[in-house]
């Protein structure tokens, strides 16, 4: 099945890329833009026929490898295919 | 005294390093390369600057979960002393050996310049050649050398007196304007609380030789070398 693992920064956490992004937005015109954060987003095809199992697997990996905890949140979601 | 020198595809301080280490220990480390899955005997374990893995995912993030990285842990709980040098460091932290992390530079810029470096505790195995307060001019050569970690941790950092060495400028004054990548509290380098790890971001093997420069890294390495011989 497919998953989405979303990683952003956590709040407060010095993001200058999405920094950088929003100030140049604003620089092409976009004055509606308030605030821009960026993260990640890793695509993970798993072998498991339940999305409880394949929960428990995905925060493992994300725990582990995919998140650093100290400066980043992250989300995991199963987006039905079509 | 027996050194290994971890060696990560993407590493590109392993040769520098080690010639540091044989020019003040008269003995060639052992270069172990990222998937073996035993450590020769260590006094001292390496794991060098470069670019491991490529920085993908975050940097030191790979190298972190490589198979001889669980030997480093075994070794390290057991008293050998482990060094991480700039990439090194941000392995360390993304192993758990050392707290907080390394992010991106506060002004985006790769910074790859000489740096005044103030000694914050000279009272490790790492640092004890070097006065309180000595000033010392070691390069740094990094993207993400922004140390952070949160509140607690920082605090718990500064009360145990576990930096190692602050960014300053030459009269040792510590402060934003004297901060070259947003370090918190100016940190350039820590130790843990057993004294036997340390990180640090500045590249003290790029300094032992007044041929190419600087030598202000010589006693980092006489140091080590005398602490653990």
């Amino acid at each position: 099945m497919k998953s989405l693992v979303k990683i952003m920064p956590k709040k407060g956490v010095l993001d200058p890329q999405g920094k950088a992004i929003e100030n140049s937005l604003k620089q092409l015109g976009f004055s509606q833009i308030k605030e821009v954060t960026q993260g990640k987003i890793i695509e993970i095809e798993i072998d498991s026929d339940n999305e409880k199992d394949a929960r428990e697997i995905l925060e493992k990996v994300s725990n582990k490898l995919l998140a650093n905890l100290v400066i980043e949140d992250y989300e995991i979601t199963f987006p039905k295919e079509d | 005294m027996k050194i290994s020198v971890i060696v990560f595809p993407g590493s590109n301080c392993d040769r520098d390093v080690s010639v540091s280490l044989k020019k003040f220990s008269n003995k060639d480390p052992f270069m172990v390369w990222h998937k073996e899955t035993s450590l020769p005997d260590s006094d001292l374990i390496v794991l060098p600057g470069g670019f491991s893995y490529g920085d993908y995912l975050r940097c030191g993030s790979m190298a972190a979960n490589s198979p001889i990285m669980k030997e480093v842990k075994k070794s390290s709980k057991n008293g050998s002393a482990v060094l991480g040098i700039c990439n090194g460091f941000q392995i360390l932290t993304e192993s758990g050996l050392l707290p907080g992390t390394l992010i991106r530079n506060k002004g985006l810029s790769f910074l790859c310049k000489n740096t005044p470096l103030r000694v914050e505790n000279n009272n490790s195995i790492f640092t004890k050649n070097y006065k309180d307060k000595d000033i010392i001019n070691i390069p740094i050569a990094h993207n993400e050398g922004n140390y952070f970690a949160s509140e607690n941790v920082i605090k718990e950092i500064e009360d145990k007196n576990l930096v190692a060495f602050r960014y300053c400028n030459h009269n040792g004054d510590i402060d934003i304007a004297n901060n070259p990548n947003g370090s918190l509290n100016n940190i350039a380098g820590i130790i843990n609380e057993n004294g036997n790890v340390l990180g640090m971001m500045p590249h003290p093997e790029r300094a032992t030789d007044k041929i190419a420069g600087l030598s202000d890294g010589e006693k980092f390495f006489t140091s080590i070398i005398e602490s653990l011989k």
